[in-house]
């Protein structure tokens, strides 16, 4: 989902021309955290919750290869064909082969953020492979020809009506119709014959039980269930990363999860996969994809505890204003933002910056990932990588200068309030962008230096 | 005990008041007070927009005029919170931890250190009070509405003291205003419609005042005010907890 060369900052400046669009996405978004807030409310244990999580991640973090060997040997047992990609092309190469051997090219697929990062169904589609997305959000997006907003909420930036409009296009529902139940209930027809027909299914996988070889998937739709298991193959693709040793351990993720993602105390469907029945394929796919790089830098290795609740989109005053395609990357919002320059510091530069480090992600993540600290640090090295504006560089430069020597400072203090006094016009044009919708400070008689040095009766 | 008064630079060039308010309190509560002559800027500026390498004339400064004082006080808790997390020397390491630990802002200061219960201020007036973020999730200055914890709030702690002082709720009590340094500028859409939001909730309450222990904040949401002629003005906490009696 290449969106040319439009940075964070000039994508959010699209977003804002419609200031009401961005109210109405904002409250939505607010709402969502409000019932996050409500739902962490009720279990007086919540960051104790959170604690416990983040050291079980710690403690799969620290043994990534045991665990993972471990799930290997005890998913085969259990009958599954296990694969292992070492990034997104060998992902996406796997899927066809399996997709290919059995001569099938029609599949659905429910929510996999996994896929969406390996652009599975752009790959697919050169392929000649058809992939309906199952998940309703996801459908939507899909029939618009977009990549999802929010790792949760696909469509969260689109209004029922707009959704009625697509759907009268699409699936032939009435024109002007926009009422969300008559909508679903066509969606729900639509997407029952796509169950009945496809011979394969891709699901993600929110949990892999290292002890049991078992994964579970949590859906609201139960369109994994639905997908799974009226097809001859289950296709389920997985980070390395979503390991957890043992099934014990999903009291403590299967209770924030939801909670954190939309303020549910459960996803309606908490589906373990184990082994195919029978005359079943069942396929699990491990996904390197960076992952291992990125557990390589210290600095950073704490974004892989990520259960993709999506709970550090919601409380972003910055994702609330600017839209999750603004941050032109599959997951958006705080956590794609530490993300995403592991996979291409060039391309991702700009979203470390799209935030004001005011530290709400890091206080609802479930798994207590440092986000705006690890947003902070991948700044520091963005620049020193050479990715930083070099405009932004010399301004920087200047700066230091300026500050290190306290004489400067006192005379370029001087001189730009006089400035702002004598000659307003050169600090109050489109060149500043702070003037464009703020006004200045009025610079006053005389710095605090200067008063303190005539009045101080020490 | 000496009491060394680190005034950040916008507040120095721009909002003079602020700082001689934070100097008057410390004053008027018995602390004995100076004001290092070559102080600057703390290094915040470089260091959020990834030029951290280019603090170090900065930190050393910075050393150079506080180092000997027993306690660092500010009127600014994001500043305060970048000396604290990110202040160091090659050459003089233990100096900088030790700066690190005894840099407060200023409300911090009053509650923890001195522990003042009584303030002889009277502010008539209707006053929002503004979360700054780096100082409530940073310095842990209020508890954070996304934690499941007990409330309490070192602004308003103090704020409360104040005669005739009446506090207004907020819909949103501890959303970001959207400045974010060099954000405002390089993020100049959302960063605007975000203070243009925060400054709504507290017009919608009816406040007089919109208040802050960081003037930045403050500086972004006038900045908003003064371009609607809005007559709600800002003050700095300092201003209103040093009020004159009248």
């Amino acid at each position: 989902m290449s969106t040319g060369i439009k940075d964070h900052a000039a994508l959010s400046d699209l977003f804002n021309q419609d200031e009401a669009r961005v109210d109405w996405h904002d409250e939505t978004l607010w709402f969502v955290r409000a019932k996050r807030d409500k739902a962490a409310n009720t279990l007086e244990e919540w960051e104790a919750l959170r604690e416990n999580a983040s050291q079980i991640k710690d403690n799969v973090l620290s043994n990534l290869h045991d665990y993972l060997s471990e799930f290997e040997s005890n998913a085969q047992k259990n009958g599954v064909i296990v694969h292992w990609a070492a990034d997104a092309a060998e992902h996406n190469q796997i899927v066809h082969s399996i997709l290919k051997a059995k001569e099938i090219t029609r599949m659905v697929k429910s929510k996999s953020m996994l896929t969406e990062e390996c652009h599975l169904n752009e790959y697919l589609q050169q392929n000649g492979i058809e992939v309906i997305d199952t998940d309703l959000g996801e459908r939507i997006v899909q029939l618009a020809g977009e990549p999802p907003s929010h790792i949760v909420l696909p469509c969260i930036h689109k209004k029922k009506e707009e959704i009625g409009e697509l759907f009268h296009e699409h699936l032939g529902t009435p024109k002007g119709a926009s009422d969300p139940q008559l909508l679903t209930a066509a969606a729900r027809v639509h997407l029952r014959e796509k169950f009945l027909t496809r011979r394969a299914a891709i699901t993600g996988v929110n949990f892999a039980v290292a002890e049991t070889g078992e994964f579970v998937v949590c859906t609201n739709e139960g369109n994994a269930d639905m997908g799974a298991h009226l097809s001859e193959v289950h296709i389920a693709c997985m980070g390395i990363e979503k390991i957890i040793p043992k099934r014990a351990n999903l009291g403590v993720f299967l209770r924030l999860l939801a909670r954190s993602a939309t303020g549910q105390p459960i996803t309606t469907y908490s589906s373990h996969f184990r082994t195919p029945r029978a005359g079943q394929e069942m396929h699990l796919i491990l996904v390197d994809n960076g992952r291992t790089q990125q557990l390589g830098r210290a600095d950073f290795r704490n974004s892989l505890k990520c259960i993709r609740c999506g709970a550090c989109m919601n409380t972003c005053p910055v994702y609330r204003r600017s839209g999750g395609h603004s941050y032109h990357t599959a997951i958006a919002g705080p956590i794609g933002a530490i993300l995403a320059p592991n996979l291409d510091m060039k391309q991702y530069a700009d979203l470390p910056f799209a935030s004001t480090l005011c530290g709400s992600c890091t206080n609802v993540c479930p798994v207590k990932i440092n986000i705006h600290e690890q947003l902070y640090k991948w700044r520091q090295v963005i620049v020193k990588e050479g990715y930083a504006d070099p405009k932004k560089a010399i301004a920087m430069k200047t700066m230091e200068f300026t500050l290190s020597n306290p004489s400067v400072y006192r005379t370029a203090g001087k001189a730009g309030r006089w400035v702002m006094k004598n000659a307003p016009f050169l600090v109050n044009n489109k060149l500043n962008a702070w003037y464009k919708q703020r006004d200045m400070p009025t610079p006053p008689q005389q710095s605090f230096r200067e008063w303190y040095k005539k009045n101080n009766n020490e | 005990m000496t009491v060394g008064l680190f005034i950040p630079c916008y507040i120095d060039q721009f909002y003079p008041n602020a700082a001689i308010a934070t100097l008057k309190l410390l004053q008027k509560l018995g602390v004995k007070v100076s004001y290092p002559l070559q102080q600057t800027c703390c290094g915040q500026p470089m260091a959020n927009s990834g030029f951290e390498h280019l603090t170090t004339g900065c930190n050393e400064l910075f050393i150079d005029n506080f180092a000997e004082f027993d306690y660092i006080v500010s009127p600014s808790g994001s500043c305060v919170l970048h000396i604290k997390d990110h202040l160091h020397s090659d050459g003089q390491p233990e100096k900088a931890i030790g700066v690190r630990k005894k840099v407060y802002e200023l409300t911090e200061f009053l509650t923890d250190i001195l522990k003042v219960e009584k303030l002889t201020a009277r502010f008539p007036h209707k006053v929002g009070v503004h979360q700054s973020c780096h100082g409530q999730r940073g310095l842990m200055m209020s508890q954070m509405t996304e934690l499941v914890a007990a409330p309490f709030s070192k602004p308003l702690h103090l704020l409360n003291m104040v005669k005739d002082l009446e506090l207004v709720e907020l819909s949103r009590p501890d959303e970001c205003c959207g400045f974010g340094g060099t954000f405002c500028v390089a993020e100049e859409a959302v960063s605007v419609k975000m203070g243009k939001d925060r400054v709504a909730d507290h017009l919608n309450h009816g406040a007089q005042y919109i208040t802050a222990a960081d003037m930045s904040c403050l500086m972004h949401m006038e900045g908003i005010l003064k371009r609607r002629n809005s007559q709600v003005k800002v003050l700095h906490i300092a201003e209103i907890l040093n009020a004159e009696e009248v």
